[in-house]
């Protein structure tokens, strides 16, 4: 037993200095000011006007985010988890390619793409319709979080739907079910569990997000992870920073605890 | 017996370039516990899901209750399918499982509670109704299927190896308890398995299947007492089975000795196959049956030893209560109704289905 619990000790001394430490770090200057004296107001930097817009904006983008990832999601996942073998690994792999392609790299395509004189626009213009203006508006943002963040949907949905035993569904069918019926009583309280694990994996990285606003919204539309990255690179308040990152941080721990709820089952099959 | 309640019709099924079910024609009388046994791949579970509705015959059509219903989705089939490992809903509690095709019905509450209380009752398991399914043990879950089932009243109850995943025990009392539910419900079922012991037990018929043909119909008696080729006297119970000749009627010789038999219309000097079960040979004196050999093998088996004796130059398998230690010399004895004369395989597809020893 003693020489088993030893090898934990490289994964303690990693999660102590590198998440339990730099944690405390947060706390300690959330709750401090300049002088080093223990203060509220980081943490009551989230009610400013602009602060309040930036979270409200935020949270309204990556739940759109996470809506549409879940419509585009679900039917990609229940194709690919009845087709056979041989096609669905094509499928999976044509689906998860551009993942293996560095995340800004992507981000900054998509702004190439979508530029007032992008790639196109200029097939628009070629084509004589109108152009497509979305580039630095929210829609380009939810799109970039879409694109980005759409595997980390399938993949839990789809894991939980190759699990679940082709008879149970003939079973239902059998038992007098349409396939709609079949569907809605049976495939989709199944597959809770895995669609629980995707809005998780797809609404936390998007409410957090600063890099996908940063490039295809301009500079111009100030999302939370914004604030919180320009108050400790602009304007290097350290305070303020990690005030409203403690403040996101609650906030995720208890939107995540209330869709826990909701999942009865152990925490999905995804990863 | 009363009349057709099902009828195969030319069926055929292929997966790519694999025949599963070849010209299949078979019909269900109402009322029969019917099984349909066979090796795995021999198209009995095929058979049962184009039945199911789970599958399309490639040609040939079902005919239910005088209605062709080989096109019509599983959801509009007047019967219900026990599936193998159970295929409870397991988000739901055993009486929403029991419920499932009653709620689809719009049947009224009042109707569909006493249809629980009704089916736990008939399967035993009074007071589960708000277990839920992964809580119970394989048999009662099994159980659980055959109710979820039988509650939505259909003229046929398809069974497919409802019993593989249950122990030996379990398996035995499963199977009359299957039969009380049968004759308690006075429903037709059909019932797929690999096992002949299953298969002997519970069926007034046994539909013997071998690589998509039907070998042999009949009642579980005949199959075992008259099989009609050497595939089915191998594949039901043990045997000897053995190339021999048809001199003429009532008389055949096996390995050049003549023995007395009942069997008559094979003509003269016919080759045929005669099988033999262990059962049915009686170990004499040497000189006093028909061929003198010497005992090769002795096992106990708890009701009876078995016994290999070496014969002109054969290995006869023999069952009897009476042991003959290794070294005796015996002869061997076979009453003339204990031999059955089988035709020997005439078309290559005949062939086809020959055993594989």
């Amino acid at each position: 037993m003693k020489s088993k619990r030893l090898l934990a000790g490289p994964y303690l001394f990693w999660s102590v200095s590198f998440v339990v430490i730099p944690l405390l770090v947060i706390v300690y200057y959330a709750f401090t000011n300049d002088e080093g004296g223990f203060t509220f107001s980081n943490l009551a930097q989230i009610t400013t006007a602009e602060n309040l817009k930036a979270l409200g904006l935020s949270i309204l983008l990556s739940l759109v985010s996470t809506v549409v990832c879940l419509l585009l999601a679900y039917p990609l996942a229940m194709i690919l988890s009845q087709n056979n073998v041989s096609q669905t690994s094509f499928i999976v792999l044509i689906f998860i390619l551009p993942m293996w392609m560095n995340f800004l790299l992507r981000t900054m395509a998509w702004q190439t793409l979508l530029e007032k004189n992008g790639v196109i626009n200029s097939i628009l213009e070629f084509l004589h319709l109108p152009a497509l203006e979305i580039i630095n508006t929210p829609a380009a943002i939810i799109l970039g979080m879409v694109y980005n963040f759409l595997p980390f949907m399938v993949l839990p949905i789809y894991n939980v739907l190759v699990k679940i035993d082709p008879n149970v569904l003939n079973a239902a069918r059998d038992l007098g079910a349409n396939s709609v019926q079949t569907f809605l009583k049976v495939t989709l309280p199944l597959s809770i569990p895995g669609v629980i694990s995707g809005i998780t994996m797809v609404f936390v990285p998007a409410l957090t997000t600063f890099v996908i606003s940063d490039l295809l919204g301009g500079g111009k539309i100030l999302l939370i992870g914004n604030v919180i990255e320009q108050s400790f690179k602009q304007n290097s308040n350290w305070h303020v920073g990690s005030g409203l990152s403690l403040v996101l941080m609650v906030f995720i721990i208890a939107s995540m605890a209330m869709v826990a709820k909701y999942d009865k089952e152990d925490g999905g099959a995804a990863f | 017996m009363s009349s057709k309640l099902i009828d195969f019709v030319h069926v055929s099924k292929a997966y790519g370039m694999q025949t599963v079910l070849d010209d299949l024609n078979l019909y269900i009388r109402e009322n029969e516990f019917l099984t349909l046994l066979g090796p795995s791949g021999c198209g009995k579970t095929t058979t049962l899901r184009i039945l199911g509705g789970f599958e399309t015959p490639d040609t040939g059509k079902v005919i239910f209750d005088g209605k062709d219903i080989t096109n019509l989705p599983p959801n509009k089939r007047q019967l219900n399918t026990v599936f193998q490992k159970y295929a409870l809903f397991t988000h739901m509690t055993i009486a929403e499982n029991i419920a499932f095709g009653l709620k689809i019905k719009n049947k009224s509450r009042q109707y569909i509670h006493d249809k629980i209380k009704y089916a736990l009752k008939l399967v035993n398991l009074d007071g589960y109704e708000n277990r839920m399914p992964d809580s119970l043990s394989g048999g009662q879950q099994q159980r659980i299927a055959i109710a979820r089932a039988i509650v939505n009243e259909p003229k046929v109850l398809l069974l497919d190896e409802p019993l593989g995943a249950l122990d030996l025990k379990l398996r035995q009392d499963m199977q009359y308890e299957l039969i009380r539910l049968k004759n308690e419900l006075g429903i037709t079922f059909i019932y797929v398995t690999h096992d002949q012991e299953e298969a002997l037990t519970m069926s007034d018929t046994i539909v013997v299947m071998n690589q998509g043909y039907i070998q042999q119909i009949g009642t579980p008696e005949k199959i075992y007492n008259e099989p009609e080729n050497a595939f089915v006297a191998d594949f039901i119970g043990e045997s000897n089975i053995i190339s021999a000749t048809m001199v003429k009627d009532r008389l055949v010789k096996i390995l050049g000795v003549p023995f007395p038999c009942v069997d008559e219309g094979f003509g003269q000097n016919t080759p045929v196959d005669v099988v033999i079960r262990p059962e049915d040979i009686d170990l004499l004196k040497p000189g006093e049956g028909s061929i003198d050999g010497v005992v090769t093998h002795l096992i106990f088996k708890g009701v009876h030893y078995e016994m290999e004796v070496m014969a002109n130059n054969y290995e006869w398998l023999v069952h009897s209560t009476d042991m003959f230690p290794v070294g005796t010399e015996v002869s061997i004895h076979v009453d003339p109704y204990d031999i059955q004369i089988m035709k020997k395989p005439e078309s290559e597809d005949e062939e086809a289905v020959n055993i594989e020893e």
